[in-house]
């Protein structure tokens, strides 16, 4: 059989879908503004005519409009009439329309706009997805979470029982470790932010330590591990050193101040900082303590990093530190010459970034950014560089620096060691081509 | 029970260093400087009691893992001829006639000449059983976990032994004439087995 038309496909390929993020551009669907308008119970007012004697600002409407499309008029001048009243959830504005991409897929991923995102923290409705058989759709009344194996008292928590516990809040990074693959793969000019480096989110995790919960059972002391296994319809199944969960593993139930949302694991998932997010098991349903790991499926044939020496990295768990920058990107156009920022997000599952070093000429020299504080262990660090381009043609570069002196290696190091064929850690240094017209384009030779 | 108490004192003392201990420490900081109304919150217990005991049933049907050493494997076996027929009506449509893969399932079954494990050099080498899996349990626990992908945990336990026995033996792992078993399972030992390291990363300078 010959390996370059067979039709297997590594389902691992999955995890970072080369698909566009869609048209570029703001454009307004239907479907957003009718989301919009009910969402904010004030339809009538924001698809009304404007007030007598008053101009409208037309939304940009989809260039294949019909008569259905539904137009929605933004008032001249909001000053001269009352906005639309109170409503029970926010909408967001209709000029912006933020979207995960791809969607429709049951097992694979969705990854977030980050070029979309101002700071550091991702909105819960854009945190990427990476499911492995569908959502799991769980009633929070049936929800069990079992402790059992080596403990003294197995023991079937309930998601009150969870929330009776002292909680614990923490803001930090989830990546998935396959993030970066088909930028590594298969990069191509026209990839977004989202399309390079998407199945990252960052935000306030709230839940229950492990320590907590393994004081409940009394872990016995033949122990070293534990397997967590999901209650979605693949029961994805990880093995956990137990080091990790004395160090700071939860069981979160929330995000961003509300219960998890159904794809990032809702009612509750274990919650690793730092480690991949393959191992943060969603609908978490059971923990094992065991004597050593159970060699599932996601810890053997997949989630393992082959290297260039013939060996293949188990138990790569901890995400090593990295950047991308997230303005200027595709499928943006630089007005013209002058002051702009170049902004971006880096992090690390090793601490907190203690540098962000930014490149305009391609890797040669280097400026340091300038990080927004507060710099928090283990989550997404905003950086910025301000640089006043002369409009020559420029190629901007991120290279992160984490608290233990780790720095992202270029791609001909990741390439020496880890090999063209590796599968996960994509965490190489990045950058933009900033043509003399403006345009910019992923640069796909780092 | 005195290696137990050993245990909880070591989960405890460890925990000392978690979000508790932190929680206590700043509360002992903060009473100095307290209203005269104000007295220390409760000491907290060594646990608080929530929880109930699972009954044995919602034990053994929960724990359905299969480790590396076949402890978790069920009764029941599986000839590779009988995994013909489960594998043709249950796995065929996705992973193709052989296991060679379709658009909607990953290809199953292809060795490299020598076992050559060139993953790391080669992305257009595709990963299978008998090429990459380290474990033949794995299969197991896997297929009986997740598998059919539209029916998953809809197969008998020797239906399982028996696809896991079809696809070692395309994989050429075991003989077309085997029976895979708790105890046959067990003793498989896959192509692939040597060839995983642990995680040699530490973070610091220089990149592995």
């Amino acid at each position: 059989m010959e390996k370059d038309t067979n039709p297997g496909r590594s389902e691992a390929t999955d995890d970072a879908q080369i698909e566009s993020a869609g048209t570029p551009g703001q454009r307004l669907t239907r479907r957003g503004l009718l989301a919009a308008a009910a969402a904010s119970a004030s339809g009538a007012v924001l698809a009304s005519l404007p007030a007598a004697g008053q101009t409208s600002a037309r939304v940009p409407q989809p260039a294949t409009g019909s008569a259905a499309v539904e137009s929605v008029s933004i008032p001249a001048d909001p000053t001269r009439a009352p906005g639309p009243p109170t409503s029970a959830l926010g909408a967001r504005s209709p000029f912006e329309q933020p979207a995960r991409a791809p969607t429709g897929v049951t097992s694979g991923s969705s990854m977030t706009p980050l070029q979309a995102l101002s700071g550091t923290i991702t909105p819960a409705d854009l945190v990427f997805e990476r499911h492995h058989a569908g959502v799991a759709l769980i009633d929070p009344a049936r929800y069990q979470l079992m402790i059992h194996g080596l403990v003294e008292r197995p023991t079937v928590f309930s998601l009150a029982d969870l929330r009776r516990l002292p909680s614990v809040s923490r803001t930090v990074f989830l990546e998935c470790s396959g993030n970066g693959r088909a930028a590594f793969r298969a990069p191509k000019a026209e990839m977004t932010p989202q399309n390079v480096d998407g199945l990252t989110s960052n935000g306030e995790w709230t839940g229950v330590a492990l320590t907590t919960l393994f004081r409940e059972v009394g872990v016995r002391r033949t122990a070293s591990w534990f397997r967590a296994e999901g209650g979605d319809a693949a029961r994805l199944s990880r093995s956990i050193p137990l080091e990790k969960a004395l160090a700071d593993a939860m069981i979160a139930y929330a995000f961003n101040g509300e219960p998890l949302r159904p794809a990032n694991g809702y009612p509750a998932r274990l919650l690793l900082p730092g480690y991949e997010g393959n191992s943060c098991v969603k609908w978490v349903r059971r923990l094992e303590l065991a004597d050593g790991p159970g060699m599932f499926r996601d810890e053997t044939s997949k989630y393992t990093d082959p290297l260039a020496d013939g060996t293949s990295r188990q138990f790569s768990f901890v995400m090593d530190a990295k950047s991308l920058i997230t303005a200027p990107a595709y499928p943006e156009r630089l007005a013209g010459a002058g002051w702009i920022p170049i902004s971006g997000l880096a992090w690390s599952g090793r601490g907190r970034i203690a540098r962000v070093d930014v490149s305009v000429d391609g890797g040669r020299n280097w400026m340091r950014a300038e990080l927004q504080e507060p710099v928090l262990a283990l989550a997404h660090t905003r950086f910025t560089l301000m640089w006043e381009w002369d409009g020559a043609a420029a190629t901007i570069m991120s290279r992160a620096t984490d608290e233990t002196g780790y720095t992202q290696p270029t791609l001909a190091e990741f390439r020496a060691k880890r090999g063209a064929g590796t599968d996960y850690h994509f965490n190489y240094i990045r950058g933009w081509v900033i043509q003399p017209d403006g345009r910019v384009s992923f640069a796909m030779e780092g | 029970m005195r290696r137990s108490v050993l245990a909880l004192a070591l989960v405890a003392a460890a925990c000392d260093r978690g979000p508790l201990a932190e929680r206590a420490t700043r509360r002992q900081q903060t009473l100095g400087s307290q209203p005269a109304d104000v007295r220390p919150a409760p000491e907290l217990p060594a646990r608080f009691g929530v929880g109930r005991t699972p009954s044995d049933s919602q034990l053994a049907a929960w724990d359905v893992d299969v480790a590396p050493d076949g402890a978790g494997l069920p009764q029941g076996s599986g000839s590779v001829t009988q995994g013909a027929a489960v594998y043709a009506a249950k796995c065929a449509s996705c992973h193709g006639a052989s296991g060679e893969g379709t658009l909607t399932g990953p290809m199953l079954v292809g060795r490299e000449p020598q076992d050559s494990f060139r993953f790391g050099r080669d992305p257009k080498l595709v990963k299978t059983v008998g090429n990459y899996w380290p474990y033949a349990t794995t299969l197991f626990d896997y297929v009986r976990r997740a598998m059919p992908i539209s029916a998953p945990g809809s197969l008998a336990n020797s239906e399982v032994y028996a696809v896991v026995a079809y696809l070692l033996a395309q994989n050429g792992v075991i003989e077309a004439t085997a029976v895979m078993d708790s105890a046959t399972l067990a003793a498989v030992k896959m192509p692939a087995r040597e060839r995983f390291v642990r995680d040699d990363r530490k973070g610091g300078p220089g990149f592995k």
